[in-house]
């Protein structure tokens, strides 16, 4: 009992007259043989680590590179203002982002969900909702099952990782489970959960990854952001009734083939896109020097 | 198997969980299986971790491993100053090896009694690892499971005495494999098993005709 569809949830949800995030949940029993009180546990200890990934922020740290830091920080600044195009949840999610991406690539503590690379997307999309008072944290703990699954199917039938399929693979995992979390816990059906994760994985497809010198940092920081937004907008489209065209487990299935046709260049290489940049190069070097 | 938690994890001092958190496990796996502190290490880089490593604190990482961190360890950036003081010398160097998983790392360390281990492994994506080589033999395990590493004598019967003692203490195979060098000659047999194999069965094994030695992993959070 792996997860190998995200119709193999939507099948046992049916028989078993369960939620999606509780078909996780006790696939999650089943595979490491352990009881639903030490399951639930560990997903609190997660999200405790998530939350604490997010309150440790500080603006005045700097990655490796010296290119990554105090963008949340500036983020919240000029929401402050009251001068922000988006709304109050919405100029948090991207500060949240921002924070956590740049507390990963400073050596901080995260939370890889799938990877390091997108740790900002979930608690992007979380923590404000939890900080507004606006989710109670068991019905997190349900979200968090859920966007497992979801990145549990993706990781099976496709990849997760930036080197196997590019950015899509990451970030837009990462999104798609951040969308499945944000409809369940705002009460959708588990038709609604796959429509949403389709619609974010379907936006953020044939995104490459080409990290600038190689390290977590350029552009890897601002693509948690359109993770986590874009997950916002899916979440928000699924709720209110608009679907993917395209069933959720044949999205998964391309992305994975988008991702194999990749050429090399274009999976964490950094030998294409933006990486091969004139500033890319410049930055290249510098390393270099240093090492 | 699938571990959700895999998924959703694991917590890790960033940036990177193939190059960082992985690098840390290598490292760990290395000093668990010398069995005690070790005092040298001459550490070698191949593909993506020779090229991006020190960006992505893969040396800082492996050095942390090696001083029994975990991949959490807020400590892991200050890895090489906490070697100096707790008597660890080591040397990182690039390497190339041929067919290599492109996230590789080859260890020769030395522990504080003189024991050696030499160990190449690999960091296969989200913070999973392979061990590929061990003391020069092809081995190939994760570190997912509880495992078990029997260097022995290439005689009848040393693989139904070793699991007659897993059985009889209930302890269920999930992977297996075995190795030697040539007919008669030393044998490998790694065990990964579903159950922690405690203290009194290792040593029952250990003392078996045939039996070098036993060598064990338990897997992270039990």
């Amino acid at each position: 009992m792996a997860l190998d569809s995200i119709q193999e949830i939507f099948d046992r949800m049916e028989s078993s007259g369960i939620p999606f995030w509780r078909v996780v949940l006790e696939t999650d029993m089943e595979e490491r043989q352990v009881t639903e009180e030490t399951s639930l546990e560990k997903m609190r200890a997660t999200w405790q680590a998530m939350l604490e990934s997010v309150e440790s922020y500080e603006g005045a740290r700097r990655s490796v590179s010296g290119l990554v830091g105090g963008d949340g920080e500036r983020m919240r600044q000029y929401a402050a203002t009251g001068q922000a195009l988006c709304g109050p949840y919405l100029q948090e999610v991207i500060a949240t982002a921002l924070c956590v991406g740049e507390s990963n690539a400073c050596m901080r503590k995260i939370v890889a969900a799938p990877t390091a690379g997108a740790c900002g997307v979930l608690p992007a999309v979380l923590v404000p909702l939890y900080q507004a008072g606006q989710v109670t944290e068991e019905a997190l703990l349900e979200g968090l099952y859920v966007s497992a699954g979801i990145g549990a199917v993706v990781s099976h039938r496709a990849c997760i990782a930036g080197a196997s399929g590019g950015c899509q693979a990451e970030i837009g995992t990462a999104s798609a489970m951040a969308a499945g979390a944000l409809t369940a816990i705002r009460g959708g059906s588990g038709a609604q959960i796959g429509h949403a994760a389709a619609m974010a994985l379907k936006n953020l497809m044939g995104l490459i990854c080409d990290p600038v010198a190689g390290l977590v940092e350029v552009p890897c920081v601002k693509r948690n952001v359109i993770g986590a937004v874009n997950a916002v907008s899916c979440a928000d489209m699924a709720l209110a009734g608009i679907e993917s065209r395209i069933p959720v487990d044949q999205v998964i299935d391309c992305m994975g083939d988008v991702g194999r046709r990749l050429p090399v260049e274009f999976r964490e290489t950094a030998l294409g896109g933006l990486a091969v940049t004139p500033f890319g190069q410049t930055v290249k070097e510098q390393m270099e020097q240093k090492a | 198997m699938l571990d959700i938690f895999d998924i959703l994890g694991p917590v890790m001092v960033g940036p990177s969980s193939s190059h960082t958190a992985g690098a840390v496990r290598i490292g760990r796996m290395a000093r668990t299986l010398l069995g005690g502190r070790p005092v040298q290490a001459d550490i070698g880089l191949h593909g993506s971790f020779a090229e991006t490593g020190q960006g992505h604190g893969t040396d800082r990482a492996l050095v942390a491993g090696l001083l029994g961190m975990s991949p959490d360890d807020l400590d892991i950036p200050r890895s090489f100053e906490l070697a100096a003081e707790q008597g660890l010398r080591f040397c990182i160097h690039p390497v190339q090896l041929r067919e290599a998983h492109p996230n590789t790392a080859v260890l020769e360390v030395v522990g504080a009694g003189g024991e050696t281990l030499s160990l190449q492994a690999a960091s296969t994506g989200g913070g999973r690892i392979r061990v590929d080589r061990l003391d020069g033999v092809d081995v190939s395990f994760t570190g997912a499971f509880n495992t078990l590493i029997v260097p022995h004598q290439d005689i009848f019967g040393e693989v139904a005495d070793v699991t007659r003692e897993l059985s009889d203490a209930r302890i269920n195979i999930a992977n297996m494999s075995l190795c030697r060098s040539r007919r008669g000659g030393e044998s490998l047999m790694v065990i990964e098993t579903d159950q922690k194999v405690p203290p009194a069965v290792r040593d029952v094994i250990g003392h078996l005709h045939g039996v070098n030695s036993v060598i064990y992993y338990e897997k992270e959070g039990g």
